[in-house]
């Protein structure tokens, strides 16, 4: 774990992503964190929504991820995927619908015999324009043994916690984001 | 495919000033360093800002740790954004170069960089970018590279130009890269935008001025660094970047380490 820094330096502020950040952040295999349709790969996918209920379609979602069995991945090669390297980490623009979709794995837990146990999950930012910094969030997975002892979700409301795990469906998990709204999705900001 | 249908813009520059003014007023001597989410006079932010505090959460050993990327995910020419087209593109060629550090002044090593921006008439190649100013066919505007053993990136670009918007009548973008790093922990991650130096469209920019402290403005301005121009070839700005969030216990390279 981090030490408070003494002679901490200012960090540099974020700004928007923009509109026009479609033909530079995506490439070629962003989203495949493992080829779709892949032994063991689920497609993991939702909608991006803003405060009136309207799709997002200039959003920028990325994710990272331990492994399946709940190692913390240091392979290069998210950029050039061979689609053998496992690099936990994948980027997946929304389309015009609002839509985005990755295609990987389950994660393990990371932080196995240690109690409360923290439930394995997606780390998750959010770029979008109109959204003037980066989102930090996290995707649970539905019915988890262990999100029952998960130091964050215990610290939510059911509703609160509710926007934080994914629903199954019949390729994989659903998650929708809502930056503003009813469902608001519950962001993060890290101690 | 359809462009999302807009609505023409009523408000003058004089309208978006005053509410600027306004709340530049009310968070005097609340040093905020970050962008307000919640900014009106950047009109596209008003449904798309979170209406509740972030949840302050302890970071998972994953949150921890960064995505690792190497030589084989960028080559080194892809810094020269010049190089693109058969010919030199047109516009003033700068060297743009820093350091991207950590909340303790620790080197980001071996990080991926990215960026983007217009040409020098101000025009980004995207589809839905309406400004009438020409393309330029030898210049894409992305340019990647990877942070060295002491946290340095360098781009070889051309000075991109400002650019109209939307937002109100007669809006208008100041000169600005966009730039996006990765830290040494994924609570770092950062995506932000370099702008030039005495630029007086700052005063009118509602994504500039949706960070109310100066100092902290300040921290998005290049520097021009006459010791980074090529003699004869190119002028030299450099810009360093600090990524705080919390991470893992940092350990010393040993011998032999990249
Ligand atoms: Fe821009």
């Amino acid at each position: 774990m981090s030490t408070p820094a003494k002679n901490s330096q200012s960090p540099t502020p974020g700004q928007t992503i923009g509109p026009f950040f479609g033909y530079a952040l995506p490439y070629e295999g962003d989203a495949d964190l493992v080829p779709p349709g892949s032994p063991g790969s689920i497609r993991l996918h939702g909608w991006v929504y803003d405060g009136a209920g309207n799709p997002i379609p200039d959003a920028l979602i990325e994710i990272w991820q331990t492994d399946a069995e709940g190692n913390v991945p240091q392979a290069e090669g998210s950029l050039h995927r061979d689609g053998w390297t496992f690099t936990g980490w994948g980027r997946a623009a929304t389309d015009l619908n609002g839509h985005y979709t990755f295609s990987t794995v389950l994660p393990g837990a990371s932080e196995k015999g240690k109690a409360p146990s923290a439930a394995p999950s997606f780390g998750v930012t959010v770029f979008a324009r109109g959204l003037l910094d980066k989102l930090h969030t996290r995707i649970y997975l539905p019915e988890h043994a262990a999100n029952a002892g998960d130091p964050l979700l215990v610290s939510l409301s059911e509703d609160e916690r509710a926007t934080l795990v994914a629903t199954a469906d019949a390729t994989g998990l659903r998650f929708d984001i809502h930056l503003q709204g009813d469902r608001e999705t519950t962001f993060l900001t890290y101690r | 495919m359809t462009a999302p249908t807009k609505k023409p813009p009523v408000e003058t520059q004089a309208d978006l000033s005053a509410e600027i003014a306004k709340i530049e007023a009310d968070s005097e001597g609340r040093n905020v360093r970050q962008p307000l989410l919640d900014y009106p006079p950047y009109r596209s932010s008003i449904l798309r800002h979170p209406t509740k505090d972030p949840r302050h959460a302890d970071p998972e050993t994953i949150e921890l740790w960064s995505p690792c990327f190497g030589h084989s995910d960028v080559d080194p020419l892809e810094a020269d954004l010049t190089i693109a087209g058969s010919n030199e593109p047109i516009g003033e060629r700068i060297t743009v170069s820093g350091r991207v550090l950590d909340g303790e002044g620790r080197p980001v090593r071996n990080q991926l960089v990215e960026i983007w921006q217009s040409n020098s008439a101000g025009r980004y190649i995207h589809k839905h970018e309406q400004h009438p100013a020409p393309l330029d066919p030898n210049f894409t505007g992305v340019g990647r590279c990877l942070t060295d053993d002491e946290g340095r990136y360098r781009f070889q670009t051309i000075k991109p130009g400002p650019y109209p918007w939307g937002n109100h009548i007669n809006a208008w973008r100041p000169a600005h890269i966009h730039f996006s790093l990765f830290g040494r922990a994924f609570t770092q991650r950062l995506i932000t935008q370099m702008y030039f130096p005495s630029d007086p469209l700052f005063a009118l920019d509602p994504i500039y001025q949706s960070i109310t402290s100066q100092q902290a403005r300040d921290a998005l301005v290049a520097t021009y660094d006459h010791d980074l121009s090529t003699p004869g070839y190119s002028m030299g700005y450099s810009w360093d970047i600090v990524l705080t969030g919390p991470s893992r216990t940092w350990t010393e390279p040993e011998e032999g380490d990249l």
